[in-house]
C-alpha cells in the first residue's frame, strides 16, 4: 500500500514537471521583448497590445504575459506598427483570424449593442425611478416643517 | 416606491428578482455547458495567406503558400517536437498518410536538432515541413496551438480545422472532411 | 485525534445552527416566546465551537500532519511557518471553513453585544444568520471535509502554488473573506427587519458597524490583492479588470453603497427599502463573487481552486439564500414605506446620487464580466476588458466624485446651493489649474487620465472643507473617518490617472556591466548571481539605479524556481521614491548571453495603495467612533434604566 502511495506520488510529480519540459527552446522573436526605437511607434504598439488578448493564457493581454506565442504576436505588432500600418488595421487583421475573442476592446457589432447601450439605461432607470422621488419631494419637507 | 403608487412600485419590487432569475439561468447554462477553452479559427472558408517558409529538416523541402494548390485537398498539421501531443497523433498521421492523404507541416518554434530527433522517433508523415519560428504562418490561419490540422481544398482554401490532436477515432471523419473539400 | 475533534465540533455547531433556527423561528411565532431566551446563547456556543473547529486545522497545518489528505495536499514539510499558516486557508476546504468560522464568531458577537435593535428583530436576525450558515456547514461537511484523513499517510506534501507563496497573498485571501462574510451578517440584519417589518434607524445603526467593518476589510483585501498582482506578475500592472478582480470589486462597491445609505437610515429615516435592498445586494455580490473565483466559469489569470462541482453547490446556496431574500424583499417591500422625504438640494439628495452611480458602476462592472458568458449562449465569442471598462466606468464614477466634493458639503434635509458656491469655488479652482498644468506640461495624454488629475486634485483639496468652521478636537471621529476616506479616494484616484499617464517602460538585452535608462533613472546591471531560499533556487540580479545622477540605490530581481511542487516565477524588485517607483524584472538569458531585463518608471504610482489604505484607515476611524458613540450610549440607557428601577423599587 504504503509503495502504491509512493507510486501515485512519483507520478503526480513527474506529469507536473511535465508542463514545465512542454516548452520550446528557442530564443524569442527579435522585438518579442525589443521596444521599436521610436518612442511614438512604441507608444501605439503598446497601446494596441494592451487590448490584445493572449490566445495561450488565462485573461491576459498579449502586453502582460511571457507566453511565446504572446512574444510572437508582440513582434507581429510591433514590425507592422514599425511597417506604418495603422493599429486598428493591426487589429482587424487579427479579428479574421481569431474572431472578436481577440480584441479586448468591443467591435460595433450587433452582438455588442446591448453592452454599449448599458450605461445608457441604468442611468435612464435611475432618472425615472428618482424623477418621482425629487419632484414631489420638496413639496412634502416644507409640509413637514 | 412610494404609498401614492403603489401598483407600479409592486412591481418594481419585483425586478431584483428577475433579474437575479436570468443571471442564475445564464450561469447554470453556463456550468453545464460542454467545457469550450479552445479558440476556433475565424479563417475557415478563406484562402490561405501568402506564405513561403523555409525547409526545418535536411530531407524534407520547405513550405509555400503557392504549393498547396494541388487541385487535391491535403492536410497542413501545425506541430512542434517540444508538444507532447503532437507525439500522441504521429500514428494517426501516419495512418492518413497510408490512407494516400498529403500532408505538410508547419513546425513552431523548434530547433532542428529536436526536429529531427522526433521526427526519427515518432515517424515522419509529411510531404514537406516548413519552419515557422515566428508564428507567423500560425497567427496567418488562426490557429492558437498546437497540435492543429487544417485540411485545405484543390484551391489552396481553408475548409475545415481541427483542434488538438488526432485521435484513433477521428480518422474517419479527417478522411470525410477531406472527401467532403473535394468536391 | 485532532482532525477528529475538530471535524466533531464542527458537527456539533451545525446542530446548533440547526437548534439555533428554530428555535428563532419558533419565537417568532405567536406563543413561542419561551424559546427567545436559547436563540443568543446557542448563537454564542456556535461560533466557538467553529472557532475550535478552525484552531484544530490551523494546528494540523502547523505541525504538518501527512496523513490528513488537506495538508498532504496544500502543505510541505520544508515550507516556512509562514506559509504553513497560510495554507490552512489557501484552499478550497480551508477557506470554506474560515467562512463559517467568521460567519458564526460574528453570530455569536452579534448575540451578545447587540442591545438596541427590538428582540424579536435580533431573534429573526440570528435566525437568518443561523440558515445562512446552515448552508456553508452543509458545503463543508457533505462535499468539502476538511478534516479528511488518508488511508496511509503521505511520505511528504505536494506544497503550495509556487504564486501563491508570497506573504502579500498569504493575508489577502483571508482579508477578503472577512469582508465578504462580514457582508453576511448586513444580509441577516436585512433579512430580520423584513421579517418582522422593522426597516428603521435603530436597524440601520446595528447594521452599520458590521458594514464597515466588512468594508474596512474589503478595501484592505481590493488594496492588497492589487499591489501584490502588480508586484508579482511582473508586468507592472496593477489592474486587469479580469474576472476575478472584479469578483473582488463588486461587492465592494455595494457595501461602499450601502455604507452610506445606512448612514442616511440611521441619521435620517429615510431610504428605507434601497437600505434593505442593498444589505441583499451587497452579499449576493460576496457569493457572486466566490461563485465566479470557484467555479472556473469565466477565464482568470488568477484562477487557483477551481471546480465546476463546488460551482454547483455555490450556486444552490445563492439561489436558495438571495433568492429567497429577494421574494421576501417583493413580499415585503410594499409595506416598507420610504421614509422622510428631501429635497433635490441636500445631503440626502447627494448621498443617493452617489449611490445611484455606485450601482450603476456596479451593474457595469457585473455586465462587463458576465457578457463574454451570455455571448456564447448565442454562439459568439468576444472579451471585454479595459477599453469597455475604464470609459463606462468613468461615466459613472467622474460625477460621482465631483459629487464627493460637493456633498458632504451640504445640510441634511434642504440646502441653499449659494451658501455652499463660495467654499466648492476654491477645489474647483484647484481642479482647473489642475487640468490646464497638465494641459501645458503633459499634452498628448489620453482624456481619462487627464479628467481624473483634474478630478482627483480637487477632490483632495474638497475632502477637508467639511472640517472648515468646526472645532477639530470635538469633531467627531465619523467625520474624521469621511474626511480620510474620501481624501484617500482621490489620493489612489491621482496615483491611478498618473501611472495611467506617465509611466515609460524599457526593454533591454544587457550584459552585465550595461547601462540602461527609464524615465529619470539610470541603471547599471552590476552582476548575475544564483541564490537559494528555504524551498526555491533563483537567480538574482544586483541592478545600481540612480535617479537624475543622484546617490545609487541597488535593487535584486529574481527569477525563482520552486521546488516543491516545480514552478517558476519572477520575483520583481521595486525602488519607491517620494515622487514614483522604480519597477526592474529579470527575464531569460538570450542565446548571445545577454539578460532580457524590463524596468518600468512610474510616477507617484504608490499613491494608488497609500489611497487604499488611507480609504481603509477612514472606515477604521468611522468604526471606532460610531462604537464608541453606541458604548456611551448604552452606558446612558443602563443609567437611566437603573435609576427608573430604584424609583419603582422606592414606590
Amino acid at each position: 500500500m504504503k509503495r502504491l502511495i509512493l507510486a501515485i506520488w512519483a507520478t503526480l510529480s513527474v506529469l507536473l514537471v511535465v508542463p514545465a519540459l512542454a516548452q520550446d527552446q528557442l530564443p524569442p522573436a527579435p522585438l518579442a521583448y525589443r521596444q521599436l526605437d521610436d518612442p511614438v511607434l512604441e507608444a501605439k504598439a503598446q497601446r494596441l497590445m494592451e487590448t490584445l488578448r493572449c490566445l495561450k493564457c488565462q485573461s491576459q493581454s498579449i502586453a502582460d504575459s511571457d507566453a511565446p506565442m504572446a512574444g510572437d504576436m508582440r513582434h507581429q505588432v510591433r514590425s507592422r506598427i514599425a511597417a506604418g500600418e495603422d493599429p486598428e488595421a493591426i487589429r482587424a487583421w487579427l479579428i479574421e483570424r481569431y474572431g472578436d475573442y481577440v480584441s479586448y476592446a468591443p467591435q460595433n457589432k450587433p452582438i455588442m449593442w446591448p453592452l454599449f447601450a448599458a450605461p445608457l439605461v441604468i442611468l435612464l432607470l435611475a432618472a425615472i425611478l428618482l424623477r418621482g422621488r425629487f419632484r414631489r419631494g420638496p413639496a412634502k419637507a416644507e409640509r413637514a416643517e | 416606491m412610494t404609498a401614492e403608487t403603489p401598483r407600479r412600485a409592486g412591481l418594481a419590487m419585483w425586478l431584483p428578482l428577475a433579474l437575479f432569475g436570468a443571471f442564475l439561468a445564464l450561469v447554470i447554462w453556463g456550468l453545464y455547458r460542454p467545457a469550450n477553452t479552445e479558440v476556433a479559427s475565424a479563417f475557415i472558408g478563406k484562402p490561405l495567406p501568402q506564405f513561403d517558409l523555409p525547409a526545418a529538416t535536411d530531407d524534407r523541402p520547405g513550405l509555400s503558400s503557392a504549393q498547396m494548390q494541388t487541385g487535391k485537398p491535403r492536410l497542413l498539421n501545425v506541430f512542434a517536437s517540444w508538444c507532447v501531443p503532437c507525439a500522441v497523433e504521429a500514428p494517426q498521421l501516419e495512418a492518413l498518410r497510408r490512407h494516400g492523404v498529403e500532408i505538410d507541416g508547419v513546425a513552431i518554434r523548434d530547433r532542428k536538432a529536436d526536429l529531427d530527433r522526433f521526427l526519427a522517433t515518432y515517424g515522419n508523415p509529411f510531404a514537406r515541413i516548413g519552419r515557422d519560428d515566428l508564428s507567423e504562418v500560425q497567427v496567418g490561419i488562426g490557429s492558437s496551438g498546437v497540435p492543429e490540422t487544417f485540411v485545405i481544398d484543390g484551391k489552396g482554401v481553408i475548409r475545415y480545422q481541427h483542434i488538438g490532436e488526432i485521435r484513433a477515432e477521428d480518422v474517419p471523419m479527417i478522411l470525410a472532411k477531406l472527401k467532403e473539400a473535394q468536391s | 485525534m485532532i482532525a477528529e475533534i475538530g471535524l466533531a465540533v464542527l458537527w456539533m455547531a451545525a446542530a446548533l445552527a440547526v437548534l439555533q433556527l428554530f428555535a428563532g423561528f419558533s419565537a417568532l411565532r405567536p406563543g413561542g416566546k419561551a424559546l427567545a431566551g436559547v436563540v443568543r446563547p446557542l448563537a454564542v456556543m456556535q461560533g466557538l465551537l467553529v472557532a475550535l473547529s478552525f484552531m484544530a486545522l490551523i494546528d494540523l497545518f502547523l505541525e504538518t500532519d501527512l496523513s490528513v489528505k488537506l495538508v498532504a495536499a496544500n502543505s510541505h514539510s520544508m515550507k516556512p511557518f509562514i506559509f504553513k499558516l497560510a495554507g490552512t486557508w489557501g484552499n478550497h476546504e480551508g477557506s470554506m471553513l474560515l467562512w463559517v468560522t467568521i460567519m458564526a464568531v460574528s453570530g455569536g458577537v452579534v448575540a451578545l453585544v447587540e442591545k438596541r435593535l427590538r428582540e424579536d428583530t435580533l431573534i429573526a436576525t440570528l435566525a437568518g444568520q443561523a440558515f445562512v450558515s446552515l448552508g456553508f456547514y452543509a458545503f463543508l461537511l457533505l462535499s468539502s471535509n476538511p478534516f479528511e484523513r488518508l488511508p496511509e499517510p503521505a511520505p511528504e506534501g505536494m506544497g503550495l502554488n509556487p504564486l501563491l507563496q508570497d506573504v502579500g497573498l498569504a493575508f489577502h485571501p483571508p482579508t477578503l473573506y472577512v469582508g465578504y462574510v462580514g457582508l453576511s451578517v448586513a444580509f441577516s440584519f436585512a433579512i430580520g427587519a423584513l421579517i418582522t417589518r422593522d426597516v428603521g434607524p435603530a436597524f440601520a445603526r446595528a447594521m452599520r458597524p458590521w458594514v464597515l467593518g466588512a468594508w474596512i476589510f474589503l478595501t484592505i483585501g481590493i488594496t492588497a490583492g492589487s499591489y501584490w498582482a502588480y508586484y508579482t506578475l511582473g508586468w507592472g500592472g496593477w489592474w486587469f479588470w479580469d474576472p476575478v478582480e472584479n469578483a473582488s470589486l463588486m461587492p465592494w462597491l455595494a457595501a461602499t453603497a450601502l455604507l452610506h445609505s445606512a448612514s442616511v437610515l440611521a441619521s435620517r429615516n429615510a431610504l428605507r427599502a434601497w437600505t434593505v435592498m442593498l444589505g441583499v445586494i451587497a452579499f449576493s455580490m460576496s457569493m457572486v463573487g466566490t461563485f465566479l473565483v470557484r467555479s472556473g466559469i469565466l477565464t482568470s489569470v488568477h484562477a487557483f481552486a477551481v471546480d465546476p462541482e463546488r460551482g454547483s453547490f455555490i450556486l444552490a446556496l445563492l439561489a436558495i439564500y438571495i433568492g429567497g431574500a429577494l421574494v421576501l424583499f417583493g413580499v415585503r417591500a410594499n409595506t416598507v414605506t420610504e421614509g422622510e422625504r428631501f429635497s433635490l438640494v441636500s445631503r440626502e439628495a447627494s448621498l443617493v446620487f452617489n449611490n445611484v452611480m455606485l450601482c450603476g458602476i456596479l451593474a457595469i462592472v457585473l455586465l462587463g464580466t458576465l457578457y463574454p458568458l451570455m455571448t456564447e449562449a448565442f454562439g459568439a465569442k468576444v472579451s471585454v476588458g479595459p477599453p469597455y471598462f475604464n470609459p463606462v466606468g468613468a461615466i459613472f464614477a467622474l460625477p460621482m466624485m465631483v459629487m464627493m466634493a460637493v456633498g458632504p458639503l451640504l445640510r441634511w434635509r434642504r440646502d441653499n446651493p449659494s451658501r455652499i458656491s463660495a467654499t466648492v469655488a476654491v477645489p474647483a479652482l484647484a481642479s482647473a489649474l489642475a487640468l490646464l498644468a497638465v494641459v501645458l506640461l503633459a499634452p498628448g495624454i489620453n482624456l481619462l487620465p487627464m479628467l481624473g488629475l483634474a478630478v482627483g486634485a480637487g477632490l483632495a483639496l474638497a475632502s477637508w472643507l467639511p472640517l472648515r468652521g468646526r472645532n477639530l478636537r470635538r469633531t467627531p471621529l465619523s467625520v474624521w473617518g469621511m474626511v480620510v476616506g474620501h481624501f484617500g479616494l482621490a489620493v489612489a484616484l491621482i496615483g491611478a490617472a498618473s501611472e495611467s499617464a506617465f509611466s515609460t517602460e524599457r526593454l533591454a538585452a544587457m550584459n552585465v556591466g550595461d547601462r540602461q535608462s527609464v524615465g529619470p533613472i539610470t541603471l547599471r546591471l552590476e552582476s548575475i548571481e544564483p541564490v537559494a531560499g528555504p524551498n526555491w533556487t533563483a537567480l538574482e540580479a544586483t541592478i545600481s539605479a540612480s535617479y537624475k545622477g543622484g546617490a545609487p540605490v541597488t535593487l535584486h530581481p529574481q527569477a525563482r524556481t520552486f521546488s516543491s511542487p516545480p514552478g517558476e516565477r519572477t520575483e520583481s524588485a521595486l525602488h519607491t521614491r517620494w515622487n514614483g517607483q522604480l519597477y526592474a524584472v529579470l527575464g531569460n538569458e538570450g542565446d548571445d548571453g545577454r539578460w532580457q531585463m524590463r524596468f518600468w518608471w512610474k510616477p507617484f504610482v504608490p499613491l494608488l495603495w497609500l489611497g487604499g489604505l488611507l480609504v481603509a484607515f477612514g472606515g477604521l476611524l468611522a468604526l471606532i467612533g460610531r462604537v464608541a458613540q453606541d458604548v456611551k450610549r448604552l452606558r446612558v440607557n443602563d443609567k437611566i434604566a437603573f435609576r427608573k428601577a430604584r424609583q419603582e423599587a422606592l414606590k
